[in-house]
């Protein structure tokens, strides 16, 4: 099967059918998570204080409802309207924008406590979009400077991404560095097929060499299984963290465990999003 | 789904506009208020990045008279209460945002702006 970035520019390999598509894939669901819980551990926010975080590609937010769960406020942009509007039924939390990285954001300096960024780097070193483009390595300097502008110092962006080669990730990392970034990529279970995950490990400022970049993941397992089960182990240890009340949540608990309930029952049974507007306490005011 | 926590952070992002780009005007906007937790913490911390005046004047905009023109010096409850509401609970679901200096325009539709420039104005 080909990669997605080859076959079409992302909001049209992302319509309609194919957004509902990925969101519903349970093992999609599962995989986004993970590695959204591994972007969070890379970036590690200071504990016990609530973060403003940048979604970056934040699809259909399945990035997003780890953020969520996780009691962060976040911004989410993408390119696609169909995964957009997908979040929206879904009732992620974090405010919505559609906009091409390629062209550069307008937020102002210092606007964020971090970023992350799921499955979507790979999309600007291939296929263009249907809107008015320039060459990769422009996007990708436009993309890295205004990126680099918007993050507080200090502060961390983790992009996990798909490259092919190394050349791409030669190329991405000399970019990044250009438009002021420190960091570099950190590889999770090199070995394994399946399980190996690439996160480019951004750095903001941190004065003379403070930011270390941290160690990818080791395991001598080929087999994706354990590589979940590798995991959901670290999950489980964030999670006695929070309890432990090291980490504060910034939202209530029976709101995460409301949420929570929510995401599963559209999980697992697909549930029809009948109406993006049930229960929703709405006060229409113009 | 934008809020004025995030509208204030919003400036214009075409080409060569970099000067009075910021704040973003609302235009025909409809808002929407939906109940937002509550985090003293999360505000005080927020508050150096808030651009003051320009988050008065978006809220005045939108009809909220709540916040003083000035920025207290005292953040009790009283003002943290008013300052959660303005920031989080108000969402501008159709409209647009004009930029003050190139006017150019980013629609709302969906509570979700379209930042999508045209080619001449990609930087
Ligand atoms: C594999 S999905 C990942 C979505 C989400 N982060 C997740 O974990 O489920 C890749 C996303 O990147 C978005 N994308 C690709 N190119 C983009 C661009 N130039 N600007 C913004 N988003 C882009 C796509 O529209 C798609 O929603
Ligand atoms: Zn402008």
């Amino acid at each position: 099967m080909s990669r997605p970035e080859l076959v079409a520019p992302p909001e049209i390999y992302y319509g309609d059918t194919e957004a509902k598509k990925y969101t519903n894939n349970s093992r999609i669901q599962q995989i986004q998570a993970d590695m959204t819980y591994r972007a969070l551990e890379l970036l590690n926010l200071p504990e016990g204080e609530p973060a403003f975080l940048l979604d970056i590609g934040c699809g259909s937010g399945l990035s997003g409802e780890i953020l969520d769960e996780e009691g962060y406020l976040w911004v989410g942009v993408d390119v696609a309207p169909s995964m957009l509007e997908v979040a929206l039924e879904r009732e992620v939390e974090g405010d919505l924008f559609l906009q091409d990285i390629g062209q550069g954001f307008g937020f102002r300096p210092g606007s964020f406590d971090g970023a992350i960024s799921i499955s979507v780097l790979q999309w600007l070193l291939n296929a263009e979009t249907s809107h008015p483009t320039s060459s990769p390595p422009h996007r990708l300097t436009r993309f890295f400077t205004t990126l680099h502008a918007a993050l507080k110092n200090p502060s961390r962006a983790v992009l996990q991404f798909y490259p092919t080669s190394d050349d791409q990730i030669q190329l991405i990392t000399s970019i990044a560095q250009k438009a002021g970034f420190g960091g570099g990529i950190v590889v999770d279970y090199p070995n394994s097929k399946k399980a190996r995950k690439v996160f480019l490990c951004l750095f903001v400022g941190g004065g003379g060499g403070q930011q270390q970049l941290p160690k990818g993941l080791e395991g001598e397992e080929n087999e994706e299984a354990e590589g979940r089960a590798l995991f959901e182990k670290r999950r489980e240890r964030l999670r006695a963290k929070e309890k432990s009340g090291k980490r504060k949540s910034l939202k209530d608990k029976d709101w995460i465990l409301k949420k929570k309930e929510l995401y599963r029952k559209r999980g697992k049974e697909g549930v029809p999003l009948d109406s993006k507007y049930t229960g929703r306490k709405r006060k229409a005011v113009f | 789904m934008v809020r004025l926590i995030t509208h204030n952070l919003l400036a214009c992002h075409a080409k060569g506009c970099t000067s009075n780009n910021f704040p973003l005007q609302f235009q025909d906007a409809a808002i929407e208020l939906r109940d937002a937790e509550f985090n003293a913490d999360f505000l005080r911390g927020f508050l150096p990045r808030i651009e003051w005046t320009a988050l008065v004047g978006a809220a005045r905009q939108l009809g909220d008279t709540s916040l003083p023109a000035e920025q207290p010096e005292m953040l009790d409850d009283e003002f943290l209460q008013k300052l959660h509401h303005v920031l989080l609970e108000v969402h501008v679901e159709e409209g647009a945002m004009v930029c003050p200096n190139c006017k150019h325009v980013y629609p709302i539709s969906n509570g979700i702006p379209n930042m999508l420039l045209a080619e001449h104005e990609i930087g």
